[in-house]
């Protein structure tokens, strides 16, 4: 590890309360008070509320019966929530008018020209056309279905093993979390290994997770200190690398060229920084949120026991039926969106677990039908950021299910869930009466 | 029946892939090819069908 000193020097963010140009980060108002229950989720919608995503698929349903295809409210500076397949669909699609300059809403809003445009600070995600195309072409041979699929033993042994780590199990007593004991590890520990980072920081990973993703409509005074927590263990990381290169997604990126150059380093860090990031929380609520669902519905649990083959359906109804993730988008120009009057840089949500639950795209929409067959589901995204962990995601939620179930054939919810807070969606305490 | 996928439109889910193995195969950069292009062997034709029902995108059609 280098001396800090060492360190290339950061540039610290330009921050103001008001917006003198576009190069600045604006500070929206903030206080405490403005942050408090919401009262109609119409007009006032805060996802940084746990009430939100505790209640998310009844707050979806009471929005699409009044009438109203796209929420508003007032906090975060203005934020829009459409909540249809067919707006969700639409913004996701159109990148002229809503950036993906910052796709996590928070109280601090980046100017046109405080981020290196369209790279964004962690490519591709926060990348526009045409940059983006070029960020993400890197990401995708390591990504694809072939190379992935070689983790499944690796990823099999390390459920395995969540599960021994339980102890002796007495049916009608034993109480596990399905969250804190099994759900949390998995993700992190594949992405810890293919990054090359150290196993034993996992808690570490989770904190920066927490941090980024959680706490959003906390002060954000108390927030900054923990991204550059988060920025200066990546440089860690990087000189490591630098220094003992190795078989890994972060030398990969240290290695790689865009038309004979290597990536610029602000680059490393800010892919690095959503590789660990996009893939944590994300996969562990997936995975959480299926044996969730499996705790209260034995017909399914043994479905899945008894017909293997009906995996390849239930695995993408999980995903639709308890989609984790909704992502957000800046409006890039003032434009009327089926009414709505989005003026520039204002947040748009993009929760496409809302649409996946959209009876005029699904049929049965509200139901949990563990064989669908016709499910284009969008709980990967759509359009040009389509989630590039897919195909890892994909395994490792099919995994841990599988093994969940082979080794507890029955189980059931033995206490208070509590769900995350913010974009990403699933429960983080899920206590199971092993049956 | 035959099957035509949009290259352009097609963002790599692999759901066609995961479907209709036998139909679409994937490259190095998770894209989908496809693997007939003329008629479809007619078992082929529910696997194809499934695959096109399923892409999120909408990047693949049939035609009799
Ligand atoms: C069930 C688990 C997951 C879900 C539901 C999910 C969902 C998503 C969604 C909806 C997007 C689209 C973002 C947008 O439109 O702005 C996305 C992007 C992305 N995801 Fe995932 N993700 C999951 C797991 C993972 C994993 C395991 C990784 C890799 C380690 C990953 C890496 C990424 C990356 C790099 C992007 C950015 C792609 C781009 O902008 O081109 N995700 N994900
Ligand atoms: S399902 Fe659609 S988007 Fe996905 S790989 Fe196949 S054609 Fe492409």
């Amino acid at each position: 590890m280098t001396d800090v000193s060492e360190r290339p020097e950061r540039v610290p963010p330009i921050i103001k309360d008001t917006p003198e140009g576009a190069d600045v980060w604006e500070r929206v108002p903030w206080d405490a008070e403005m942050y408090g229950p919401v009262q109609d989720w119409a007009t006032d919608i805060d996802h940084g509320r746990p009430e939100y995503n505790e209640n998310a698929h009844q707050i979806w349903h009471d929005l699409r019966e009044s009438g109203c295809p796209v929420a508003h409210s007032e906090r975060y500076g203005g934020m829009w929530a459409p909540i249809t397949h067919e707006t969700v669909h639409e913004i996701a699609y159109d990148t002229e008018n809503f950036t993906s300059r910052s796709v996590v809403v928070s109280h601090l809003r980046p100017g046109d020209l405080q981020l290196p445009a369209p790279i964004g600070g962690a490519p591709p995600i926060t990348s526009d056309p045409p940059f983006h195309q070029v960020a993400r072409r890197l990401l995708l041979p390591p990504f694809a279905p072939k190379q992935i699929e070689p983790w499944e033993d690796e990823v099999r042994t390390l459920c395995r093993g969540l599960l021994d780590a339980m102890g002796d199990v007495t049916p009608g007593e034993t109480i596990i979390d399905g969250a804190v004991q099994y759900a949390q590890h998995i993700p992190v520990n594949v992405i810890g290994r293919m990054l090359g980072f150290p196993q034993e920081d996992e808690e570490r990973f989770r904190g920066f997770v927490h941090d980024t993703l959680e706490r959003i409509n906390e002060d954000p005074n108390e927030r900054s200190d923990s991204f550059q927590h988060l920025e200066m263990y990546i440089d860690d990381q990087i000189e490591d690398h630098i220094a003992n290169p190795r078989d890994d997604l972060t030398s990969y990126l240290l290695d790689v060229e865009i038309e004979g150059n290597k990536l610029e380093r602000d680059h490393v860090r800010g892919t690095i920084i959503l590789l660990l990031i996009a893939g944590i929380d994300t996969t562990w609520s997936a995975i959480g949120s299926s044996l969730w669902h499996l705790a209260q519905h034995p017909d399914d649990r043994h479905r899945l026991a008894d017909d293997p083959e009906v995996m390849d359906f239930a695995l993408e109804e999980f995903l639709r039926a308890y989609a984790p993730v909704t992502m957000a988008r800046l409006v890039a120009k003032d434009n009327d969106f089926h009414g709505c009057p989005m003026k520039k840089d204002d947040w748009v949500l993009l929760p496409f677990p809302a649409a996946n639950r959209d009876p005029k795209q699904f049929e049965d929409a509200e139901g949990f039908i563990i064989d669908r067959q016709v499910n284009r589901h969008s709980a990967f995204g759509l359009g040009i950021h389509r989630c590039l962990g897919s195909n890892l995601a994909r395994l490792e939620l099919r995994i841990a299910i599988e093994e969940f179930v082979a080794r507890f054939r029955d189980f059931e919810l033995a206490g208070d869930v509590k769900w995350s807070i913010g974009q990403i969606r699933g429960p983080r305490v899920l206590p199971l009466r092993i049956l | 029946m035959r099957v035509h996928l949009d290259a352009g439109i097609c963002q790599g889910h692999n759901r066609c892939y995961a479907l209709a193995p036998a139909v679409f195969d994937v490259d190095e950069y998770g894209q989908a090819v496809q693997r007939i292009d003329d008629e479809l062997p007619s078992e082929l034709e529910a696997r194809a069908r499934l695959a096109a029902a399923n892409c999120p995108e909408y990047a693949i059609t049939l035609t009799d």
